[in-house]
């Protein structure tokens, strides 16, 4: 008792050096809770953004998710209708979904044959109910639920496709899409060929081009290999150019109706899936939800070899980019660490030599070196606890400036802007292992100065009066 | 108040002592061969030039510095052999120091000044506050018992320290030059009251000391020349003792 009222007051007996050494403890509480909080909303949203496209798990052929890439089709899931089923009546994982949706993936060729151009592309056969209904999921208390998917409410043969799809189809126009420039060496061609042409020839191809009636088609054909192996086309209508977030998404994207992709692979024989997109109520029910679906698998569903991936598995950029913002927050967290480190022990360093002949004259009453030590560890200790708690304050009070201040930005991967967000409150367990973890540092950096002053020599600490 | 006339044991002895220390290479030194005795329940007064060694003698009685040689026996303890933290113990139990500089707890009030010891020998909170009024009143300053340090006067503080000193029923109680850091007035009162509470307390005070004052009011006074004693005198045989009531609890351990 006599040690902690001893150490609080002579806390308050040099202010200005005690304010300044809980400052950099705030300081640095602030930063550590901030930039874990905005870690948090990082980590939270791109969990949201692949759970809401395909799901907490996925159901899939077994060896797909390696090698099914390149042959789609001699992965599908052949009774995908039965396994769908079962999975939504058990017993054990009813409870625990929230979607249960089938897409289909295939490699093909889009073209605008009346462009004369086409492209390689990936599309996506979904079940549009399905996926608007996955895009409801927010368990972290995002503001705002996406809108549906572009399909919606579409005829069976519209399509989707990424901005650099339509690009490359030359369909900006067409689907009006303003950021989208012609390459300057086909415009430099079209005036070389019309400079190069006699003045009436010009005359007459103006003509007849303006005779032609500009109509806004944005028809196109997707090209893809049956099961069987033989080529077949699908006219799709262009409804809408989306931006994926990412270049090389964007490049190859094609998005359409599950029955569309399905006739375009199966033909009239009964059509498989890819995959079955399983949505959970919360993350954290994905090893038991697992687990149950593997026993399922094995045992009710074992008629094909399936296997269960979660959504980390499948989206890997996830786990680098936690992996990435874990790396900086634990740099942050060192640096923090040892500033910490450094100012408490040169403190406490500085008030051991202004109170040599106060540890003599403790020492010569009958206090231990231990009581000694304690005092000025307590003292540190206390300093760490007081600028954790007002750290924590201070987070809290920024947090909520910064998530009421209508600042945006555009994570990576993501099309639209989202607020600025940092996820601080409610995150007490981070809280208090910051609080700690700094108490313990501040108690590490006061042990060495606390250790000197126990063992000055009496005699010598009274010779400082 | 039994009035006991009985030949006086030793609050210490000291025998065949030497303190040498160490500046750079060269070795100083401070007592030589020291052999006293220190009568109980009398004021020592130990004098002599800068540089005697008298300061040294104090603090090897005081038990906060060790002789390099000889033999050394403080309130019937060699305490030559007890480790750091019994010695710490033995200091809280039995000794009591008044400094030059005061040396109060700048941030604890006169009264938490004087409790202190008594925190450390871990005596109940109820005879801790009754034996802190009971010192403070002593000394005069119960009306000062809130005050800060700084907010006392020199001899004010001279004050609190007797009654730290004095708190924990010391057998023995060191000062070293208490009243040289204030003016003769008030340094002889602060040496009227030291003698007073010696004999109330039935106390051993050593002082170190040029003062005249505290020679002339020394129940024996120790001169040391060149580390060495030169004299000692000792102004009466048979004194007055009273019963010694320890507050302390026993925490000493070897």
């Amino acid at each position: 008792m006599m040690t902690f009222s001893l150490a609080l007051r002579n806390l308050a007996r040099n202010r200005r050096r005690s304010i300044t050494t809980l400052a950099a403890i705030v300081v640095g509480t602030v930063a550590i809770l901030l930039f874990g909080g905005y870690t948090r909303n990082i980590r939270y949203g791109l969990q949201i953004g692949f759970v809401r496209s395909s799901g907490h798990l996925q159901i899939q052929h077994k060896d797909y998710f390696l090698y099914g890439s390149g042959n789609p089709a001699a992965y599908g899931i052949a009774d995908y209708e039965h396994v769908m089923d079962v999975v939504r009546h058990d017993p054990v994982l009813a409870p625990m979904l929230t979607v249960v949706t089938p897409t289909l993936q295939l490699g093909g060729i889009a073209g605008n044959f009346a462009a004369g151009v086409s492209r390689t592309v990936i599309a996506s056969g979904t079940d549009v109910d399905g996926q608007n209904a996955m895009r409801n999921w927010n368990d972290y208390g995002y503001d705002g639920t996406p809108p549906p998917l572009a399909l919606t409410h579409t005829a069976p043969n519209a399509a989707v496709i990424g901005g650099g799809v339509a690009r490359v189809l030359q369909l900006c126009g067409a689907l009006g899409i303003r950021s989208c420039t012609r390459p300057e060496d086909a415009t430099a061609h079209e005036a070389q060929s019309t400079a190069a042409m006699p003045p009436d020839i010009a005359e007459l191809s103006a003509d007849e081009a303006r005779a032609i009636p500009q109509h806004k088609d944005t028809r196109i054909e997707l090209l893809a290999a049956t099961a069987r192996g033989a080529p077949n086309v699908a006219t799709l209508s262009v409804v809408k150019a989306d931006s994926q977030g990412v270049k090389e998404l964007d490049d190859i994207y094609v998005g359409m109706h599950l029955a569309q992709a399905q006739r375009l692979i199966y033909g009239g024989d009964p059509p498989q899936v890819t995959a079955i997109l399983v949505q959970l109520h919360h993350t954290d029910q994905i090893p038991a939800a697992r687990a149950r679906l593997e026993h399922l698998l094995s045992t009710s569903l074992s008629a094909d070899p399936l296997e269960v991936q979660d959504y980390e598995t499948l989206n890997p950029s996830y786990g680098q980019t936690i992996g990435f913002f874990a790396a900086i927050f634990g740099f942050i967290s060192i640096l923090i660490g040892v500033i910490v480190l450094f100012t408490v022990g040169n403190t406490m360093s500085m008030a051991v030599v202004e109170r040599t002949p106060e540890i003599g004259t403790l020492r010569a009453m009958g206090l231990r070196r231990a009581g000694i030590r304690s005092m000025f560890v307590v003292e540190g200790m206390l300093l760490g606890l007081l600028g954790s708690v007002l750290g924590i304050i201070a987070t809290l009070l920024l947090a909520l400036l910064i998530n009421h201040g209508g600042i945006t930005w555009t994570p990576p991967g993501r099309v639209e802007a989202v607020p600025l967000t940092v996820r601080v409150w409610g995150a007490w367990a981070p809280m208090i292992a910051t609080a700690l973890g700094l108490t313990l540092v501040t108690i590490v950096s006061s042990w060495v100065p606390s250790g000197r002053g126990a063992r000055i020599n009496i005699v010598s600490a009274l010779r400082h009066a | 108040m039994t009035r006991t006339l009985k030949p006086s044991p030793c609050a210490a002895v000291l025998k065949d002592i030497a303190k040498r220390y160490r500046v750079g290479s060269v070795e100083i030194p401070a007592l030589r061969a020291v052999s006293i005795e220190i009568r109980e329940d009398c004021l020592t007064a130990i004098s002599g030039p800068s540089g005697s060694g008298k300061t040294t003698l104090l603090n090897l009685i005081g038990c906060i510095d060790r002789p390099d040689q000889g033999e050394l026996e403080v309130a019937g303890t060699p305490v030559a052999e007890l480790s750091d933290n019994a010695l710490s113990d033995f200091r809280a139990a039995h000794l009591g120091f008044v400094f030059q500089s005061f040396n109060l707890i700048p941030v604890l009030t006169a009264y938490e000044n004087v409790e202190y010891p008594l925190r450390l020998t871990n005596v109940p909170p109820a005879r801790r506050r009754e034996r802190v009024l009971s010192m403070l009143d002593a000394v005069g300053l119960s009306s000062h018992a809130r005050h800060r340090p700084s907010q006392l006067s020199g001899g004010q503080q001279q004050r609190v320290a007797i009654a730290r000193a004095l708190a924990a029923a010391p057998r023995v109680v060191l000062a070293d030059e208490p009243t040289a850091n204030l003016d003769s007035q008030t340094g002889a009162s602060i040496i009227e009251l030291m003698r007073q509470m010696q004999r109330e307390h039935g106390i051993s005070v050593v002082i170190c000391s040029h003062d005249p004052k505290v020679i002339a009011a020394a129940d024996d006074t120790v001169v040391i020349q060149d580390g060495r004693v030169e004299s000692v005198k000792r102004s009466s045989d048979i004194h007055i003792v009273r019963p010694h009531t320890p507050v302390v609890g026993s925490r000493i351990q070897s």
